[in-house]
Order: structure tokens, then sequence, then C-alpha cells
């Protein structure tokens, strides 16, 4: 008895700042049941601290790879920046949302306290060392998502946009529990080390893990929104408020990252044979829908909608080689995308106001005149994506498509070239629209000290991380070691 | 390589036959001989009062909400209550910290008035 | 004598016939939450199909979890339908249109 009780204690440090995020955000759910409207800022504050904690508690977990709960959760260098960036990335998201909410009566706990829960569904994704535990990491990220999209009650479009989600994201995990049950008949474990050693090079040989692998794949690529499995991206980011939007457009994609790493390259390694095929479909038609579609859209949501899926194509395309270079360039391809999608939404955080949404790329016409500086930032927003150089968006499409040429698919890199050429046209229009085009409303650019200094932040690191960009490098080199 | 996915398309085709197979059966074989008296609904033998297709009020749905969620804590708890001798005190902890955040939605729910009907 | 293929082919029907149904379905959103109720369950038929016939109780416990987060996910589904219903006035496929692009 006194056995299992260390080990419970054991386990239960090495999970600490994931017990930490849970019981801080009960903490923060209960307090902003019992405050008044006016004192909501408290909420605000506590969400902060909470990932602040959290932070503070992942750096002190001892370096190196560790397993807890009978091998359901692992902690190693991968989850640790995994979770890192999710915290970073999430609390940036709430100081952009906060004056956005303030304005449109939006500033409710439940925004802060399911965002605070999507985390903890990522950290439990990035640390799941059992397919159980993906699963619930899986479904916690999502239902805190659906709910998050539907927040606005009184948008007539979030409420639609919310319910295509949920169904959506409801045959998704469905298709992929039905690919988890397949192989758990063929090799009798839901742990992903004991599932690595029990596939051996015959795996490919065997049609029912085949079988079950397809289905395993489709749902990744539902939940990742690679083609043909988009659908649902445009409208989900077109219909959620802009705040909510930032959220699903950032930190969710680390955590997707983080279950096709756990899942296919760690558990089904040894079938990358067959998943390579698979993810090379799903990734030229992701680059080449995404870039081509996004062309023609006039309301800038959607067009970041379809950049997206095309971006979602370059991360897949860096992980299909199966190298440990090709993972880093992918992960590397995945924190850059995160860091200027949060900008980008960011921008038309700042341009919006009450009663007006920014989102249309008309609404940036001029933005040169009102204002030089956001102007320049937004440019480094949608150059970096565009993947011109210097930006930090060139340097990873460049280890991507160095990922690729070393493991021989070279045409491949020239198709994700030509259509990334393609891809540059739109954002180049928004680049237009700023600077050659008479501004259409001359409103004051609005937003808080604390809004425009992190934005601001946020573009210089784009550039930052362009220019030198070897630490990013070598941190993404330490994780995946 | 292509081969393989043989079996991922037939489960397609077999799953797409099947459902259309039970559709079409049912148009082909079905009898279908209406009269005014089987297509009105049966009530007793009284005249239909109204549209059988009422809408519920909302407020159903929403003490289905709260009632699935409690419900299922059940199934957690037998299995647990069962176990017990073997897995000790941290079986215990682990359930007193599963309840902890069941109580705390649970006041989340009564403080926001779901609990009210009026 | 029923075997494991048995089983799993039931659970393939069932879980053919809920794509399907959504797939299918244009009128009612209910039916449509059911249709993906129903494709968890078969999904969990296959679980305890497994588990039985392999004597391991991994799959079972799985089982356990799916139906809570089938619960939960049903939960959040219906509530979303009611925000949908107090601004349509009307839960039927074909409103959700105004989306597109």
């Amino acid at each position: 008895m006194t056995a299992v009780s260390t080990s419970y204690l054991h386990d239960l440090t090495l999970s600490l700042p994931e017990v930490f995020l849970l019981g801080a955000t009960l903490v923060v759910l209960f307090v902003d049941l019992f405050i008044s409207q006016a004192h909501r800022q408290l909420t605000y504050l506590l969400s902060l601290l909470t990932l602040v904690g959290t932070v503070v508690l992942l750096v002190a977990v001892p370096e190196g790879r560790h397993v807890g709960f009978a091998g359901m959760y692992v902690t190693d260098g991968f989850a640790r920046l995994i979770k890192l960036m999710t915290a970073g990335t999430v609390a940036a998201a709430f100081l952009y949302s906060r004056d956005y909410l303030i304005k449109r009566g939006l500033f409710k706990g439940e925004y802060f306290v399911l965002a605070l829960f999507a985390t903890l569904g990522i950290f439990v994704m990035a640390s799941a060392g059992n397919l159980l535990t993906m699963y619930l990491g899986i479904e916690l990220l999502a239902l805190s998502q659906y709910a998050l999209v539907a927040f606005d009650r009184d948008s007539p479009i979030a409420a639609e946009s919310a319910m295509k989600y949920f169904v959506l994201g409801a045959i998704a995990s469905g298709v992929l529990l039905y690919g988890i049950s397949i192989i758990y008949g063929v090799t009798g474990t839901f742990d992903l080390s004991m599932l690595a050693q029990r596939l051996d090079a015959h795996a490919l040989t065997q049609v029912g893990l085949l079988f079950g692998l397809a289905f395993v794949m489709a749902g990744v690529a539902f939940k990742f929104g690679a083609v043909p499995f988009h659908m649902w991206i445009p409208d989900v980011y077109h219909g959620a408020p802009t705040p909510v939007t930032l959220f699903l457009g950032a930190a969710p994609k680390l955590a997707y990252f983080a279950l096709s790493f756990r899942v296919l390259a760690e558990g089904l390694g040894s079938m990358a044979g067959a998943w390579q095929g698979m993810l090379m479909v799903l990734a030229v038609l992701s680059i080449a829908v995404g870039n081509v579609v996004a062309v023609s859209q006039t309301n800038l949501k959607r067009m970041l909608a379809y950049s997206t899926i095309s971006n979602v194509g370059f991360i897949l395309l860096g992980f299909l080689t199966a190298t440990p270079f090709g993972y880093r360039a992918a992960l590397l391809y995945t924190i850059t995308y995160v860091l200027m999608a949060l900008g980008s939404f960011a921008m038309i955080i700042l341009l919006s106001r009450k009663g007006f949404e920014a989102d249309r790329i008309d609404d940036f016409k001029g933005l040169a005149q009102r204002s030089p500086w956001f102007a320049w930032m937004m440019l480094f927003f949608m150059v970096g994506t565009a993947g011109v150089p210097p930006f930090a968006g060139f340097f990873a499409k460049l280890y991507v498509i160095q990922a690729l040429v070393e493991v021989g698919f070279t045409w491949l890199a020239v198709v994700a070239v030509l259509f990334s050429v393609v891809g540059a046209f739109y954002y180049l229009r928004v680049v237009k629209a700023m600077f050659f085009d008479a501004p259409a409303d001359d409103a004051p650019i609005g937003g808080a000290f604390s809004f425009k200094v992190l934005l601001s932040l946020n573009g210089l690191a784009v550039l930052a991380l362009g220019l030198f960009n070897t630490p990013l490098v070598e941190l993404v080199a330490k994780a995946l070691r | 390589m292509l081969a393989n996915y043989l079996p991922v398309l037939i489960f397609l085709l077999v799953a797409g036959g099947f459902g259309g197979l039970l559709i079409v059966l049912g148009f082909v074989l079905g009898p279908r001989k209406p009269d005014s008296e089987k297509l009105s609904p049966y009530e007793c033998g009284f005249e239909a009062f109204e549209d059988s297709r009422i809408k519920f009020d909302v407020r159903y749905y929403l003490v289905a909400i709260l009632f699935i969620l409690f419900d299922l804590e059940i199934a957690f708890l037998f299995p647990w209550a069962v176990s017990l001798h073997a897995i000790g005190r941290p079986g215990i902890l682990s359930m007193v910290v599963f309840l902890t955040i069941l109580l705390v939605g649970f006041i989340y729910e009564w403080k926001k008035g779901a609990l009210e009907w009026d | 004598m029923i075997g494991l293929p048995h089983f799993l082919v039931l659970a393939g029907v069932l879980f053919s016939i809920a794509v399907a149904g959504i797939f299918l379905n244009r009128k009612n959103l209910i039916v449509l939450l059911m249709c993906i109720e129903l494709m968890l369950l078969a999904v969990n038929f296959n679980f305890v199909a497994f588990s039985r016939f392999f004597g391991d109780l991994d799959g079972q416990i799985f089982v356990f979890f799916i139906l809570t987060v089938a619960a939960a996910e049903s939960a959040i589904g219906l509530a979303i339908l009611v925000v949908l219903f107090r601004e349509r006035r009307g839960i039927d496929v074909e409103s959700l249109n105004r989306l597109r692009g």
C-alpha cells in the first residue's frame, strides 16, 4: 500500500503543472461566480496569474523523459516546449481579447475559464503516453472550443458556426475512435510506447492495421483542418467572435501537432511508409486549395482561414518526411505560424470598435495613413506568412523544403513553392490596400497601451525570428532530441 | 501500396450499399394504399386535438443537459466502490478530487440559476 | 457460436448507419445528435468486443471514458442547439446557411 502511495505522489509531482492549472481554473470559475460585473477584471487577472503559475511550475519540472501514472502520462522536452508555447499564446490571447470583450458586453468569466480548460486539454495532449489520455485531451480541448465559438449568444452567425463545428468535430472524434478501436483490436494495447514495440516492419502488410490507420488519419486531418476535411475552418473562423477566432487559430495548432507527433511518429512510427502517402495527398491538396481559394475572399477572417489551411499543408509536409529533421522543421513551422496568426487576428481586433468589425480587407484600406506603425506591423504578419525573406515565415518554409529535399521528395518541394507564390498574391493584396488605397474611414485607432506594446512585440518577433533564427532552431532541436 | 486500401473501399461500398438497399427495399416492397383514415393520427378514437409535433419548452433541454452530466458520475462510483479495497488511499483521494470538481460544477449551475424553472 | 467477427460487423454496420444518417439527414438537428451518439456507441461495441475476446480490461475502461465524454458532448450540442433555436426559431438543418464563401 505504501509503495502505491509513494508512486502516486511521484506521479502527482510530475504532473504538477496540470494539477495546478486545473485547480487554479476551478478557483477562477468559483471566484467569478461570486463577484459583480464591476469586478470582472479580477477574473482576468486571476486567469493570467494561473498561466504565470503554470509556466513557473513547467520550468521546475525535471529535465529528461519521465513517465507517470503507469505510462498514461509522459513528460519530456517536447511536451515542455509545447506547453510553454501554449501558455504564452493563451496569455497573449487574453491580453488581446480584453478590450474587445469589454466593449461588446462579452467580458464574462466563461471566456477565460473555457480558454483555460482548453489549455489544460492541450497540456494533456502534449503529455499523452496512451491513446486514452490523448482522447481525453482532444475532447477537453474540442468541447471547450465548441462552447467558446457559441459564446456570443446575440450574434446571428456564431451559433450557426458553433453548430457546424460541433457536428463535424464530433464526427472527427467518432472516426478517430473507430480507428483507435481497430488498432487496439490488432495490437491489444493503448499504450503508445507499447504500440511502437509491438508493431514491426510487418505492420505494413497487416490489412487491419492499415484500415485502422486510415480512420485515425481522417480524424487527425479533420482536427487539423486539412483538405478534404477543411469545410469547418472558414465558417468557424468567420462566425466566431474575433477573440475566439484568435484563440482557435493559434494554440490548438500546437496541440494537433502534438497529437500527430505522439500518435503517428511515436506510436505508429513503424507504419510511416503507410501514413506518408496519406499525408502527401492531404498536404498537397491543402496547400493547393488553401492558397487558390484564399485569393477570391473579401472577408479577412475567411482569407486567414484559408491561409491556415495552406499552412497546415506545410506543417504536414514537414511531418511526412518522418525524419528527425522533418519533425523539427514541422514544429518550427507550427510555432512561427502560431506567432503570425496571433498577430494577424490581433490586427483585426485593433481596428474593430463597438458595432464595427474590421474583418473585411477593405477595412484595412489606407491604414498606412491612419497609423503607419501598425500598417508596418500588419505588413510583417502578412509578408511573414507569405514566406518572404527575411521574416520568420521564410525560414520556416525553407526548413520544411530542406527536409523534403533531404529525403528525395523534390517534386513535393516544387509544388509547395509554386503554390506559395500563388499565396503571396493575396497577402500582398492586403498590403496594397493598406499602403496604396485611400482610407475608407478615419476613426482614430483605439487599443490600450498594453495591447499596442504586445502587438508591436509580436510583429517585431516575426522579424527578429527571421533575422536571428538560431535560438528558435536550437530550442526546437533540444525539444525533439 | 494502393491495393492495401481495398478494404477501405469495400467498407465504403458496403456501407453505402447497405444504407441504400434498405431505403430502396422499403420503397419497392412496402405496399402503399393510403386513404384518409390511415393518414390521420390515431388518438384513442377521438378526432386529433392538435398537431402531434408540438415544440417542447426549451427549458426541458436545459434539464436534460444537466441531468446527463450528473447522471453519469454514478458510472464511475460503482466500479470504484467495488474495488475500493484494491486501490487503497490513492483511490479514495482520486474520487475526492473527482467529486470536488463535480461539486464546483454543481455550485456553478446552481448559482447561475439553471436549476430554477421560472 | 457467435464470434468476434459478428460483433465487428454489427459495430461496422451501426457505425455506417450513423455516418449515413449524418450526411443524409436534411431535416432535424436533434436527429444529427442522435447519429453522433450512435456512432460513439458503435465504437464502444468494438471496444467491448475486443476487450472481451482478449480478456484485457483496458478496452472496457476506455468505454467508460467514451460514455462520459459522449454525455458531455451531447450536453454541449444541446446547449448550442438551444442558442441556435433562440436565434432562428427553428432547428432545421437547412437554416444553417448564412455562412458562405
